[in-house]
């Protein structure tokens, strides 16, 4: 008999460990390579005596600031922006009961880069905000959205079926998609600020973008976490989720918010990167089975992990220029995920 | 004392049109209630109000006295579990945790604990549905009925007192529905479950419910025990479609039968078209199209349908352990086809049968007797002698163009027996161990087969026309029959 997934005979904590080391490798090859390389160990000393474990007069204070300053702020960002994504994702998967629904599914990310492309398009900057304008408006779009996608649906049916949830966000993502193409139709020099945004990035955003989303990646996950059982009973659909006991209604809005916590704080830093939420979610259901008490939490691990293994190849193929990291994602994805639904046939 | 379901003035609209007109019934603990009703008559509008699928619109639903309305969603899954016609599973969840989801309302906190009384739980629902081999088992691989008991697993897992089941038996062969059923009913009989069901098949609910309640256009029609609730005219009437009820063959319960409204375009003269053929070993009647039996043969016994009627003969020595089987392995070996025959013994030579047709009075039958007087006995003075066991047997069909009723049929046996008695007294056959008149011999054997189209005969005694022709024709046919034996046995000497 073919087992549906991979994973035979890994405790969860083995699961759990083997996870954490891969995004630690991860994060620290993102910090260590670059136009000047930096030796993993380092890193480590320049991280150790940070919390007045080593000391740091030996390390040249110019490597101190690029991994401080720079690099970390740089790949702390891409782990938050793919953890949040990935594990948006997941759950959106489970809830709607839909293998091809992603973070954008529900239209907030649309809504999130309306928001982005306005304060772009009529050079908003707000004094009390400075650049923090656009990642402001953006997730105020995003919230906005959420909101009028919820209320949209619940005029449609009261039950806030699936299907409406869907189709609610198709009819959104649409319109706002419109309008982004609109203001591009309509923008001369903003262009290419314009798309550069869309197609998403980590760069130059420092500590102050990675602080911003820090909060709603708290919030998000930990919504989206407690819920995993939920998951577990909507995957069989609303209907035996409330014969067991689940409350349908407020559970269904828990997790809605908070996915789109995480997927309109992310798009609000970083643009619109596809593929992470999509793909993530897949192989770690593949390897360790659709049980969403594994599923969040390694989708988001993963998901951390592959967005800063993306960045990393994004700035480095053809260094010193750059390459929208959305472009690697998509590069890198598309293929594995068609490989996937390949090998799922037969 | 508080009833485990109690449901008073239930109504529920869907837009404009009523689903349900104040519906009251109560359940007791550990009942099996089954919910009839053809498709729109509101059953599973009924059952989602009691699972708390629909919000209550009219009327009140409490279990154990606490209204429905005031329990929590897991309050509400601790005391009642639902078995759902059919649910898909997107993403392949093992067998276990798939059963593990019905501890959810059992659970609680942010961070809820799984513990010893769960884990027991999820044991003992597994146990029950014979599924602990299969506990690491991805759900997708099962088949649709081990899928159904996997899901019944996990509703036993909620430790319910209650178990709701729309059409539980939907996706699964006979032998499964049987298994599932058998299974609910021995947890309601030790008073563990009470179990309220929606059935589609009414013999399936008239076996396995101890209270039915049918529905009709969202109005209770009647509600009480199978064999009171299920007859003739009411299903007919809710269900728009011709029923015939029968007795279960075991239980005591009803059993329907749907008639379909194919005219049976042979009506007519049928027994013109009666062929018979005989040989040294059987005489073989034949029917045009299969006719409706009542008979004590060996082969084919109580009510059938049958085309070919066998009289077969056997040596006086004949003897068997079990005649049936050696029969139908003669009718076997000779190209019938043994559900549609009827099949008897006799020790005299089929060429003797003697036959009668009756055409008056509108009655229209065919009888055929064979006689061997060789075990004549007086059935009054029976109990003095021994069971006698050589074959001397009188063999009795009778062919009617016409539709019986059972009453005719049983009557026509009765006024046919009495015929032959009259027959044997007449002819001065004497039982040779008591010296008295006989009545018959100890091995008789009669078939009524009816055409089933025609003329419809109610009854069939001795004071109606069809008994009055059975009546003289059998006779007739006795007599006939029995001389024909004395001559055989005076040409022998």
């Amino acid at each position: 008999m073919r087992k549906s997934f991979i994973r035979t005979s890994l405790s969860n904590a083995a699961v759990y460990a083997i996870a954490i080391f891969i995004v630690i490798i991860a994060m620290l090859l993102g910090i260590s390579i670059g136009a000047l390389s930096i030796p993993f160990s380092t890193i480590i000393d320049i991280f150790l005596s940070q919390i007045g474990m080593a000391s740091k007069h030996h390390i040249p204070d110019n490597l101190v600031q690029i991994v401080l300053a720079i690099r970390l702020p740089r790949v702390v960002l891409a782990f938050f922006v793919g953890a949040s994504l990935s594990l948006a994702g997941a759950a959106f998967q489970g809830l709607l009961k839909n293998p091809l629904a992603d973070p954008y599914t529900l239209g907030v990310s649309s809504g999130a880069s309306v928001g982005a492309v306005i304060v772009l398009f009529f050079h908003w900057q707000w004094p009390w905000l400075g650049t923090f304008t656009l990642p402001f408006v953006s997730i105020v779009f995003g919230m906005a959205t959420l909101f009028l996608v919820l209320l949209f649906a619940r005029k449609v049916d009261r039950r806030l079926s699936v299907e409406t949830i869907i189709l609610t966000g198709i009819i959104f993502s649409a319109f706002f998609s419109a309008l982004i193409s609109l203001m591009i139709a309509l923008t001369g020099e903003e262009l290419r600020q314009i798309i550069g945004w869309l197609m998403g990035s980590v760069a130059m955003r420092g500590w102050n973008y990675t602080l911003m989303i820090a909060p709603f990646f708290l919030i998000g996950s930990v919504l989206l976490i407690v819920n995993s059982r939920e998951l577990n009973a909507f995957a069989f659909g609303e209907t035996v989720a409330a014969h067991i006991g689940v409350n349908v209604a407020k559970r269904k809005l828990l997790i809605l918010t908070g996915a789109s916590l995480l997927t309109g704080a992310a798009v609000a830093v970083s643009g619109a990167i596809g593929f992470v939420g999509l793909v993530v979610p897949h192989m770690v259901r593949l390897v360790i089975g659709p049980n969403h008490r594994l599923l969040l939490p390694l989708s988001l691990l993963y998901g951390g992990a592959f967005l800063v293994l993306a960045d990393l190849a994004a700035r480095t193929i053809i260094s010193p220029r750059e390459l929208p990291i959305g472009v690697i994602t998509a590069l890198i994805g598309a293929p594995l995920f068609a490989y996937l639904f390949l090998k799922r046939k037969t | 004392m508080r009833k485990m379901l109690q449901v008073n003035d239930l109504s529920y609209r869907y837009d404009n049109s009523q689903v349900l007109q104040r519906v009251t019934f109560s359940v007791e603990k550990g009942e099996f209630f089954g919910i009839l009703g053809p498709n729109g008559s509101g059953k599973t509008t009924l059952l989602k109000l009691l699972s708390k699928e629909l919000p209550l619109q009219e009327g009140t639903i409490t279990l154990n006295g606490t209204p429905l309305a005031s329990l929590s969603p897991k309050q509400l899954a601790r005391f009642v579990a639902v078995l759902p016609q059919s649910a898909e599973a997107a993403f392949g969840y093992t067998v276990k945790e798939t059963v593990e989801l019905g501890r959810y309302a059992y659970q609680s906190g942010l961070l809820p604990e799984w513990t010893d009384a769960d884990e027991q739980a999820v044991h003992a629902a597994l146990a029950k549905t014979g599924l602990l081999t299969k506990q690491q088992q991805s759900i997708d691989r099962l088949s649709g009925g081990e899928r159904q008991r996997v899901y019944l697993a996990r509703a036993l897992a909620q430790e319910p007192s209650l178990l709701l089941l729309d059409e539980p038996t939907n996706h699964m062969d006979i032998a499964q529905q049987v298994h599932l059923l058998d299974q609910l009913k021995q947890w309601t009989n030790e008073k563990r479950l009470t179990v309220v069901a929606i059935f589609h098949d009414m013999n399936l609910a008239s076996v396995y419910c101890d209270r039915l309640l049918l529905l009709h256009e969202g109005k209770l029609v009647g509600i009480g025990e199978p064999s009171k609730l299920i007859e003739e005219t009411t299903i007919q009437r809710v269900f728009g479609a011709a029923v015939r009820r029968q007795a279960h063959p075991v239980l005591p319960a009803p059993l329907l039968t749907f008639l379909p409204r194919i005219e049976r375009t042979d009506v007519g003269e049928t027994l013109s078209a009666l062929t018979v053929t005989t040989t040294d070993e059987q005489m073989v009647v034949t029917t045009p199209k299969p006719f409706k039996v009542l008979s004590s043969a060996v082969v084919g016994a109580g009510f059938q349908w049958a085309n070919y009627f066998v009289n077969r003969h056997v040596p006086k020595q004949y003897t068997s352990s079990d005649p049936e089987a050696e029969m139908k392995q003669y009718l076997r070996e000779r190209s019938f086809d043994v559900q549609q025959t009827i099949g008897m013994m006799t020790a005299v030579y089929v060429e003797d049968a003697a036959f009668v047709y009756e055409k008056d009075s509108g009655v229209s039958l065919c009888v055929m007797v064979t006689a061997g007087v060789g075990n004549a006995v007086d059935v009054t003075k029976a109990w003095q002698q021994n069971a006698s066991s050589s074959v001397g047997t009188i063999n009795t069909m009778i062919f009617i163009d016409g539709s019986l009723t059972d009453a005719a049929f049983v009557q026509a046996v009765m006024t046919a027996t009495e015929a032959k008695t009259k027959a044997l007294s007449d002819e001065g056959v004497v039982d040779p161990a008591t010296n008295t008149t006989a009545t018959g011999t100890s091995t008789d054997c009669i078939a009524i087969a009816a055409s089933q189209s025609g003329t419809e005969y109610a009854y069939a005694g001795s004071a109606t026309p069809l008994g009055k022709a059975i009546g003289r024709a059998v006779y007739e046919a006795t007599i006939q029959a029995l001389r024909n034996y004395e001559k055989r046995k005076g040409e022998r000497r």
